[in-house]
């Protein structure tokens, strides 16, 4: 991905940036990165967003990573703390990481939300996880964890198991103290009274409600029906899998990796053993390629026919979604004949897959291909044809394209507003450019386009499910490589050599070499990445979960304005989220 | 003794129709499984068919709750108003020759009176809940059914304008050259629709929107109050689905059967069409739901008056 500009690119920016140095570091992954001056951010970040000619629209991810227990691969500018910009540019088609290093003592930086305005959930995420404040940021409050917590979990010194805790207990003191925290006042959330305030009410929408898809809450000012105010609150659904990755050994974390989007199944797994194989320097055999492309477009659809009728149902038809686990109870069947396991199988390995296709899984395939179509026509005509469905969706919540990259938007979301990106056609990954699909597009950016967009990519991923049937090479299930896990057998009876890193590599997990690097997939809601620093253990030294989900919900208040709640319910319902994905 | 007479008959009534209703939430949940690919309640008695009777037994044990900040004998008053208002209505419903609790002169007056009563119980519900979903669930039923009620009752004077009758049995008589269902088929139409909306089915169960509006007006509800609720949903649907029968379907008439047969079998279809309403159909939103009544319905309604009466003078001259 743009190898050859790279030079180019380092000198485009350097000009921006007259009189400072940018220090170049060099990444597994082969993404231009930069080391700036806390004081420069601001001013390079509003440089590459609006001098650039084609310039870094899209703030990819923000995060930071603790670096005081770091062992290897030292460099001259880390510091206690690094905050890690990466930014995309699509008319360039190229990455740009941006990181910044902070002392200890010296834990703040500038705010860029009036650069990107999705910079504010993730330096609100910054904040709570590290404790690195932004200045200038509107309302810099905790996002993850509860108001009440002490401490900021991603830092090294932070626990992470509950026995480092200590007993945990519950007086009833504390205890009021807690549910006082969760009520709601506008002025902590840096809102400005509008109006009357006995014309309006406040609706709390959640965390328990039936259309919110799980733990999240929406704090509503209504005018009547009518939506003033909604502001989105998460972190109900935290469970700390960034943490948790930092003490698990690469391959027993697979499985975790399967609960984060937990409708994407081993979707999930690819970006992450991907990435590893990339640090590792694993080349996967043509076949696990292909079985892994089958596998990621099986669960597409899973999810996609899931968000097909819960969408339905959202806006008040009840039985779509009972026709729609029809089908994924028999796409179901075969996933578990293949791997074992239904909606979590954790079936990818780093250098592999768990085990090879079992006999007859292509007359399985096969039939169900055959099955759907006739279904999908049917649902045509229940959901997409319906006409108090169209009546319900058509022109709500609708953005345009700009306002879509502003907000971090990607996957089908961004694609309904006709913005032709989809990962698998422009950055191909596993094999992608081999297959021959189309990339479906929206035109109006609202509800409707974005089930229209979805539903057309199930018919694309059978498509490519069916090339996969036709042309599936033969060959090993996993590579011949000493840190592909479980590794290769096959001589560790014959010589010590093998058998002493066979040994090791089993009890302890493979050991990945230092580095970093950042895998992306086209996920089932959007661009999932999975930015993994490795300090020569056999354990992450950093993982970095970017899911598509968090930059989705944070913009809904931009799409709520205005609305009534029913609209804001079938705008919700056409997001596609899940809580796991966004609050990790 | 006909006091006596009339007492049993009510009572008859009454310990016919709560069960029937009770089982009609079976019923539903069957068809409802069947038209979705999937088996619903079956595992309670043969078919399933004492499920209704478990959930009775479950709610009976239920803890009677009422919520601190509810207004206590609002919140107690408004399920029985709304069960009570829809078994009153069938006090005039023909339902064979000569079984009738009130064979009154303003029938079909009465029927309509009822059923404007029985909003006042979600209403109030909503109200005394004090719960913000509650009270959005009332003002949404109190503006449906103010918008639905007023072509309801013009969509039915068509039927008065051919029988010249307010009284039932009058009607179902005057049908038996021809079910009115075809000189008054758009009065049919319009008076099914209004029914469906009247009882906060789905597509218009607006009022308890639970994608929108958690339970809407029952949100706080629970134990015997809420089954008092779903009771008054059910016999609702039960009532429509009569007085479409008495109204549009010639009533008990039909050859070979006994009259109370053909009673029964009108109403179980109407019943069937109102819940594949319900599987079949998403549900519009508040607004256009009123649109639809007004700009639509009404206008209909008044047509289907000002042509039946015109049709009907020129018959007379």
């Amino acid at each position: 991905m743009g190898q050859p500009s790279k030079a180019s690119l380092l000198n485009e920016i350097q000009l921006l940036l007259a009189g400072s140095h940018l220090q170049e570091e060099t990444t597994a992954d082969e993404i231009p990165t930069l080391w700036v001056e806390p004081n420069d951010i601001v001013v390079l970040c509003d440089a590459l967003r609006f001098k650039l000619t084609a310039p870094f629209d899209f703030l990819f991810d923000l995060t930071a990573i603790d670096e005081t227990t770091r062992q290897h691969n030292v460099i001259a500018q880390r510091l206690d703390f690094t905050v890690v910009y990466l930014l995309r540019s699509y008319a360039r088609n190229q990455d740009l990481r941006l990181k910044v290093a902070l002392p200890q003592d010296s834990k703040s930086l500038a705010s860029v939300t009036s650069i990107w305005p999705n910079a504010n959930w993730y330096e609100r995420e910054v904040w709570d996880l590290f404790g690195i404040t932004f200045t200038g940021h509107p309302c810099l409050r905790r996002i993850m964890m509860p108001t009440t917590w002490q401490g900021h979990p991603l830092c090294k010194t932070h626990p992470a198991r509950a026995t480092e805790m200590g007993k945990y207990s519950l007086p009833d003191d504390i205890r009021d103290l807690e549910q006082e925290a969760l009520k709601f006042s506008p002025a902590d959330w840096g809102l400005e009274p509008k109006g009357n305030p006995e014309e309006f009410m406040w609706l709390n929408l959640g965390p328990n409600h039936p259309s919110v898809h799980g733990v999240f809450r929406i704090m509503l000012q209504l005018d009547g029906e009518e939506i003033v105010e909604a502001i989105p609150d998460i972190g109900y659904h935290h469970r700390g899998a960034e943490k948790m990755g930092e003490r698990q050994s690469w391959h027993s974390y697979i499985p975790y990796t399967d609960r984060i989007d937990y409708l994407g199944g081993v979707m999930n797994n690819l970006p992450y053993v991907m990435a590893l194989e990339k640090l590792a320097g694993i080349e996967v055999p043509e076949r696990v390629k292909i079985i892994r492309v089958m596998m990621s477009e099986m669960f597409r659809i899973l999810s996609h026919l899931l968000f097909y009728g819960t969408f339905a149902q959202d806006i008040g038809s009840l039985s779509p979604i009972f026709y729609m686990f029809v089908d994924r109870e028999k796409l179901f069947g075969i996933v578990e004949a293949i791997t074992g396991a239904r909606m979590h199988p954790a079936w990818f390995r780093i250098g592999g897959l768990a085990a090879d296709l079992p006999k007859g899984w292509d007359k399985m395939v096969t039939e169900w291909l055959d099955y759907m179509p006739a279904r999908m026509a049917d649902y045509d005509q229940m959901v997409m044809q319906n006409s108090l469905i169209k009546k319900r969706a058509v022109g709500i919540g609708a953005y345009d394209t700009a306002t879509a990259i502003d907000w971090g938007v990607t996957g089908p979301g961004l694609r309904a507003t006709g913005f032709d990106w989809d990962l698998r056609k422009k950055r191909p990954y596993s094999g992608y450019e081999n297959f021959d699909f189309e990339v479906p597009l929206g035109t109006r950016g609202d509800s409707y386009d974005r089930c229209a967009v979805r539903v057309e990519e199930i018919r694309q991923s059978m498509r490519i499910i069916r090339q996969c049937v036709n042309n599936m090479p033969a060959g090993p299930y996993k590579a011949d490589h000493a840190l592909t896990t479980p590794p290769p057998k096959d001589r560790t009876m014959q010589d010590i050599d093998s058998l002493i890193p066979h040994f090791l590599s089993v009890s302890w997990g493979p050991v990945i070499p230092a580095g970093e690097v950042m895998m992306e997939v086209e996920a089932t809601k959007g661009s999932n990445a999975y930015y993994l620093t490795s300090d020569a253990g056999t354990m992450s030294y950093r993982t970095r979960i970017r899911t598509p989900s968090f930059p989705h919900l944070q913009m809904i208040p931009v799409m709520a304005k205005g609305q009534m709640i029913a609209d804001l319910i079938a705008t919700i319902g056409s997001i596609d989220f899940v809580m796991a994905d966004v609050d990790r | 003794m006909p006091e006596l007479d009339l007492i049993l008959l009510i009572a008859a009534m009454v310990a016919i129709l709560v069960p029937t209703a009770a089982m009609l939430v079976w019923f539903e949940r069957r068809l409802l499984g069947f038209f979705q690919q999937r088996y619903g309640p079956n595992r309670v008695g043969y078919f399933g068919i004492l499920q209704s009777l478990a959930d009775l037994i479950k709610i009976l044990f239920k803890h009677d709750w009422i919520p601190p900040f509810a207004d206590r004998p609002v919140f107690v008053l408004a399920p029985l108003i709304g069960a009570m208002a829809i078994l009153m209505s069938f006090a005039v419903i023909p339902m064979a020759p000569g079984l009738v609790v009130s064979d009154s002169n303003i029938g079909l007056l009465f029927f309509l009176a009822m059923t404007s009563m029985a909003v006042y119980s979600v209403v109030l519900a909503g109200w005394a809940s004090n719960n913000k979903y509650a009270v959005l669930g009332g003002m949404r039923a109190a503006a449906q059914t103010i918008s639905y009620e007023v072509f309801m009752g013009v969509s039915l004077l068509g039927v008065v304008i051919l029988s010249g009758s307010f009284k039932l049995t009058d009607i179902v008589l005057a049908q038996e050259g021809m079910w009115y269902v075809i000189p008054q088929f758009l009065g049919f139409v319009i008076f099914i629709i209004a029914g469906v909306a009247e009882s906060h089915r789905l597509p218009f169960d607006l009022p308890e929107a639970e994608t929108e509006l958690a339970a809407g007006f029952h949100t706080e509800y629970s134990g015997i109050k809420f089954a008092l609720f779903f009771l008054g949903e059910y016999l609702g649907m039960m009532l429509i689905s009569m007085m479409i029968t008495t109204l549009f379907l010639g009533g008990w008439l039909g050859p070979w059967l006994p009259p109370f047969v053909w009673f029964v079998l009108k109403t179980m279809g109407l019943i069937c069409f109102f819940i594949l309403l319900r599987a079949s159909l998403p549900r519009p939103r508040f607004d256009q739901l009123l649109e639809f009544g007004w700009k639509w319905m009404l206008p209909l309604a008044l047509l289907n008056l000002v042509g039946t009466a015109v049709v009907q003078l020129w018959g007379d001259f």
